[in-house]
């Protein structure tokens, strides 16, 4: 009951961060500004979480060919950019790293 | 072929079926990190019926594996709460994106489409606004949203009931479905110098906050930083 109890409140304070900009922009028009920053976020959100998971997954920079992460990124943006499809570009990655993990 | 689909599409209004079928890149990063939270769940000692129970109530990754490391030191209530309020309150960021990219609906609509807001849910949900040059109505939300929540809820039972008789998932390289899927969306949607330009700042600003240990908050800052450069940036050309 402690456990459910407390889920309860942790999805009840997420929601709160998941609702609120959401119901307070509800019917109303945003300044062009504000739009054009909002535009960005997808990209700078992207980048934001690519960037330490690919360059320091172990928490520290390492930019290096033990890095298997970054190895399999360099292809799998190659792949993104030729095929423009989502779904090939996860399964090359996907197996890549796979395939680095079991022979590498 | 996804370029062709695009463009025949973009004539209509998206659908439920249009939000299930966009939902499909997500779901092949869902199934193994969900698989992976299921068995470190049961594995730290949460019974089946909380870990499932957690995807369903609370419905946040990176939350909910901090939450089982947590569960399992014997951490307060107060404290679970307080951390997930601070690893989830990125969200904000994308509810607040995700805004001026919805057609107008009621509030109770917007209720529904904020339970279940992820981040994969918001940069698909953004992917398609921009590609078909639309917004997105609440039934290609629900759509969207639901095929996600329903793959996390059912990934982390099945990792939960197998927990027992399988390795980590996770070591076979798994975990970088979601990293490519990310990758992906990165490459397709950085267009322009700005696009560039906001990739690179949010980057080496993320990566720098991470390297100080900074976490979620990292991710914050960087993305508002590098949104703001990125306005600067395009109102001075």
């Amino acid at each position: 009951m402690r456990l459910l109890a407390a889920f309860v409140a942790m999805g009840a304070v997420t929601y709160v961060s998941r609702l609120l900009p959401l119901l307070i922009l509800a019917h109303r028009t945003l300044p062009p500004r504000v739009l054009r920053f909002l535009e960005a976020v997808p990209v700078a959100v992207l980048a934001a979480f690519v960037a330490p998971l690919v360059l320091a997954p172990q928490g520290v920079l390492d930019i290096s060919l033990a890095n298997q992460g970054l190895l399999v990124t360099l292809p799998t943006v190659v792949v993104a950019a030729r095929t423009r499809s989502l779904i090939a570009t996860v399964a090359a990655g996907t197996l890549l790293m796979m395939a680095l993990r079991a022979f590498g | 072929m996804a370029e062709t689909e695009e463009t025949r599409v973009s004539a209509r209004a998206l659908g439920l079926r249009d939000g299930v079928r966009e939902a499909l890149p997500a779901v092949l990063g869902y199934v193994p990190i969900g698989f992976a939270y299921g068995v470190v769940g049961t594995a730290a000692g949460i019974p089946l019926w909380a870990v499932v129970a957690m995807s369903v109530l609370v419905y946040a990754g990176s939350a909910q594996f901090i939450a089982v490391s947590l569960i399992s030191q014997g951490a307060s209530v107060a404290v679970l709460v307080v951390t997930t309020f601070l690893v989830n309150v990125r969200h904000l960021l994308y509810s607040l994106a995700l805004s001026p990219r919805l057609e107008r609906m009621s509030r109770r609509r917007l209720a529904w489409v904020a339970a279940e807001l992820t981040d994969e849910s918001f940069v698909m949900a953004a992917r398609t606004s921009t590609s078909r040059d639309t917004r997105l109505s609440f039934s290609f939300m629900v759509g969207l949203n639901g095929v996600l929540q329903i793959v996390w809820i059912m990934s982390s039972a099945v990792g939960g009931v197998l927990g027992g008789f399988v390795g980590d998932p996770l070591a076979l390289g798994l975990d970088y479905a979601l990293i490519a899927m990310f990758i992906g969306l990165l490459t397709l949607q950085m267009r322009g110098s700005t696009g560039v330009i906001v990739a690179a700042v949010a980057g080496v600003v993320s990566l720098g906050l991470h390297l100080l240990g900074a976490g979620m908050l990292g991710i914050i800052v960087a993305t508002v930083v590098a949104g703001g450069t990125g306005l600067v940036w395009a109102e001075r050309r």
